[in-house]
């Protein structure tokens, strides 16, 4: 695994392009920004084609023979299945309003990061192949073959590409990059070219129901040793209920949440908010994933292991289902979920059984974002909080890409911790909400080895991070997406050492007085309480 | 390399007509076929594009959202940006179509020792992409005179707009300025900003000089050069009268207009000129996010194969049974 440079190097950015024309300038897959290959376990389970050992950096990728016909009749195929694949070839003016709107671009100053370039790898091809023009005059219309060193360059920059969108809202029509991305990756997947880090996972949800391996009794285990320590914290016992039919409530959140700090905390936040309402709600083993790495892939993956939620809630007979702090989960569920797997006509309109407040935004798919509903708790005021709890903390706000560009979650986060903390502070309205940076380390990128890209690509959000840290001591970053809370702490340690990163619902459990609760001395962490200090 | 290609393939465009009209006489050619030919070519391109486009589905409701959601009613929602009604969004296509409102929110970082990345807004790229645009437009409509026999009354009022300086004789008329200034400006913007210059195919500069030929040639024949309007109308009108004749005394100035806006007429359904009406169907713009509470149908939805809970119990009955989860089978 290649070495990542220190900040101070990493943060000397050039962003003068090359003397020579992109297309004449090959891609050089570095070390530390790419992701290794796929297994051939993990494609096999899948049914993907073209299993078998390969590595990046070998000069043979160990394609099927017919390897340029499979990818552009895979191509036809979606330009004919894809109005936005077929437009956005064809449109882009390239203006360059998209071209330093990526995070990838900002924090590595490589010209094949600007969206627009990121988009023509793919187009160039599409113009050699399937325009008149490009067909004729080849280079002059900015056409090229398909070749093997394009292939590997799709390759290294279609998984530089965190499909966060960011590039779609400043283009003046509306070009989403992260289209043309997903598009790539379902090529590169027609010739067994995944990376392992989501074909491993994907490959878990598909057999285990979600993307750690995490087996039944294994879920049922990690989440009893957060019941102890919430006991440990408020005196409280829950009990929890799994794959329970008849419960009113089916709970579906990222697995990473039960499974490491500081997810764990925000898990823990759901456990005690649920208890303290008295929820009639499941947690299931089977659909015990919200997140999706199939999205990474290719669109038939994600709806293949999109299918367990709805099919389990067919199964258990509940009413509605609530969905947990996730950022591209929450695109799938609010974008695709219904249109894959829907109509889901045997649940009901989700209705608080605490509020009676009908989500009448959710009659489709019947399903309820944790941040709505508790934003409702709050509003009718339900919940007895003490926001002083949290008063050791300063915290900012990190708008996930998904939930920002594929949803527009925007107030009731920001109500939420307005109500459970005393001291919030917004980043440059530049970096927030439909403009926020991605974490950068987004669809499927969080992998070890190629941690140089992800700090780079995490230097505009953690860089905003930095500045209210700098101007107001900020030391807790909040977001709602399990895998923001996963590498946003690989991302401040290296940019912002000293901050922390937390779920939203995490804060909600420190500042919720519970009936019956002891006097709490600590919060969740285990680390004192604001005027508890001498406690320990 | 790009730009003088493109560059040689206009003076190409403007010595055709200069030999073709002087040298050889052929005004039937270029004064009656060529725009003819022109016209079909481009009803038959931007049809056949636009069917091209359309029969392609959406198959999924994948507005980019700028703005707040419509979820609970204390929440005030961002109905332009992020539009839950065909009202909304035909409010936020309208806003994309005639004010450009993505590109107003443009902006642009810096990056400063410590590492410190600052962002600020810029407006150039709007105010230059809004006056060639409209410019254009006005200039388009300003035609219609060349068309129409008796000349429209809106025209006037277009025409006293545009002249509204009130200088020279004939009176300067904004718009045909204003365009060939902010196509110049496009133009150097490709050139001297690298990241563009970088992503700049001969396509993209090919059309800024065809435009701005078109604008100077236009210039030219109203200011400098003078040209027989009364003969130039008998031509146009002929053209979509049908009634084709080539009258007496048109000078070569005018076939060199009529060939570079009959190249550009032909060259729009071909060329990323089509971009008007790509964003009318961009799938990110013009749909509501309204999927959670409307199902929106994939027509080409497929069954996929799928690991059932059936199949996941099998491998895990006894795991389940020894933690204390239910199971349908015993
Ligand atoms: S902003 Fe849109 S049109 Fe302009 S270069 Fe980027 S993708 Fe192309
Ligand atoms: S979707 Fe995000 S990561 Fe991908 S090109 Fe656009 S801005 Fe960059």
């Amino acid at each position: 695994m290649a070495k990542t440079p220190k900040p101070d190097e990493l943060s000397k950015i050039n962003y003068t392009p090359p003397q020579s024309a992109w297309m004449d300038t090959p891609a050089e897959l570095k070390e530390g920004n790419w992701c290794y290959g796929a297994k051939p376990k993990n494609l096999e389970t899948l049914h993907f084609p073209n299993p078998r050992e390969w590595r990046v950096q070998d000069e043979d990728w160990k394609l099927p023979e017919n390897w340029q016909e499979i990818v552009l009749q895979g191509m036809r195929e979606r330009l004919d299945k894809y109005r936005s694949f077929k437009v956005f070839m064809d449109i882009c003016v390239r203006c360059g309003a998209c071209a330093d709107k990526c995070h990838f671009f900002i924090g590595s100053g490589d010209p094949k990061n600007m969206p627009v370039l990121r988009a023509e790898l793919l187009r160039s091809v599409y113009r050699g192949n399937f325009t008149t023009a490009g067909k004729i005059l080849g280079k002059i219309a900015g056409a090229r073959p398909l070749t093997l060193s394009v292939l590997k360059e799709w390759w290294y920059y279609f998984f530089q590409c965190t499909e966060c969108r960011r590039c779609s809202v400043f283009c003046p029509y509306g070009i989403d990059t992260a289209e043309i991305t997903m598009m790539g990756r379902e090529l590169l997947n027609l010739l067994g070219l995944n990376t392992d880090w989501i074909s491993g996972p994907a490959a878990n949800c598909y057999m285990k129901g979600n993307h750690l391996g995490l087996e039944p009794h294994t879920i049922v285990g990690n989440l009893s040793y957060m019941l102890d320590d919430i006991e440990t914290v408020t005196g409280i016992k829950i009990e929890p209920t799994f794959n329970r039919k008849g419960a009113e409530i089916l709970f579906v959140t990222p697995s990473g949440d039960l499974f490491a700090d500081p997810g764990t905390y925000t898990c823990m936040g759901y456990l005690m908010l649920f208890h303290e309402l008295g929820l009639d709600y499941t947690w299931s083993t089977y659909a015990s994933e919200g997140g999706n790495f199939g999205f990474f892939t290719s669109n038939e993956l994600a709806k293949r292991l999109n299918t367990k939620i709805y099919a389990e809630a067919r199964r258990l007979g509940v009413k509605w289902i609530l969905g947990g702090e996730c950022g591209h989960m929450w695109r799938v569920l609010n974008q695709y979920m219904d249109t894959w797997n829907g109509p889901a006509d045997f649940l009901e309109v989700p209705k608080s059984p605490i509020t009676g407040t009908v989500f009448e935004n959710t009659k489709s798919t019947k399903m309820v974002h944790v941040a709505e509903f508790t934003a409702d708790l709050i509003k009718n005021g339900k919940l007895k909080l003490d926001p002083k709890r949290n008063d050791n903390l300063k915290v900012t706000f990190h708008d996930s890409c998904n939930t920002a560009r594929g949803m527009g979650l925007f107030e009731e986060p920001r109500y939420i911790i307005n109500n459970v903390c005393n001291h919030f502070y917004e980043m440059d309205e530049l970096t927030t909400r439909e403009k926020t940076f991605c974490c950068g380390s987004g669809s499927g990128l969080n992998a070890g080895e190629n941690m140089e890209i992800r700090m780079r690509g995490g230097l505009p959000r953690a860089n905003a991070v930095k500045d209210v840290a700098e101007k107001y001591g900020v030391n807790m970053l909040a977001n709602i997406c399990a895998i923001d809370r996963a590498v946003l702490t690989a991302s401040m340690d290296y940019w912002v050492p000293g901050v922390k990163v937390t779920g939203v619902h995490e804060l909600v459990a420190n500042a919720m007085i519970m009936k019956g609760e002891k006097e709490r001395t600590t919060d969740l962490r285990g680390d004192p309480l604001p005027g508890m200090e001498g406690n320990e | 390399m790009n730009a003088i290609l493109s560059l040689i393939a206009v003076i190409g465009l403007v010595l055709i007509p200069l030999i073709g009209v002087k040298g050889a006489n052929l005004h039937f050619l270029f004064g009656i076929v060529v725009p003819y030919i022109a016209i079909i070519v481009f009803l038959i391109g931007v049809i056949s594009r636009v069917m091209k486009w359309g029969r392609v589905p959406v198959p999924f409701c994948i507005p980019t959202t700028c703005g707040q959601q419509q979820s609970l009613p204390w929440i005030k929602q961002s109905k332009l940006d992020n539009p839950s009604t065909t009202s909304g969004v035909v409010g936020r296509m309208l806003l994309e179509v005639l004010l450009f409102r993505s590109l107003f929110s443009n902006t642009k970082f810096e990056l400063r020792e410590g590492p410190k990345l600052s962002y600020g807004s810029t407006k150039w790229l709007w105010l230059g992409g809004l006056a060639f645009h409209w410019s254009f437009f006005i200039v388009l409509v300003r035609h219609i005179r060349l068309f129409t026999e008796p000349v429209p009354a809106f025209l006037k009022n277009v025409e006293a707009l545009d002249g509204f300086l009130q200088v020279g004789i004939p009176g300067v008329l904004i718009s045909g300025v204003v365009l060939l200034l902010a196509v110049t400006y496009l133009f150097l913007r490709r050139v001297f900003v690298p990241q563009v210059r970088y992503i700049s195919l001969a396509a993209d500069y090919f059309p800024l000089f065809l435009i701005m030929s078109i604008a100077i040639t236009g210039i030219l024949m109203r200011y400098f050069l003078r040209v027989d309007l009364v003969s130039i109308k008998t031509l146009t009108m002929g053209l979509v009268t049908f009634n084709t004749k080539i009258p007496e005394g048109i000078s070569v100035i005018f076939y060199i207009h009529l060939l570079l806006v009959s190249t550009l007429i032909a060259y729009i359904p071909y060329s990323k000129i089509m971009h008007l009406g790509g964003v009318l169907l961009s799938p990110t713009r013009n749909l509501p996010n309204n999927s959670r509470m409307v199902r929106h149908v994939n027509p080409w939805n497929y069954p996929v194969e799928v690991h059932t809970y059936q199949e996941y119990e099998d491998e895990f009955r006894d795991k389940m049974k020894n933690a204390g989860l239910p199971v349908e089978k015993e």
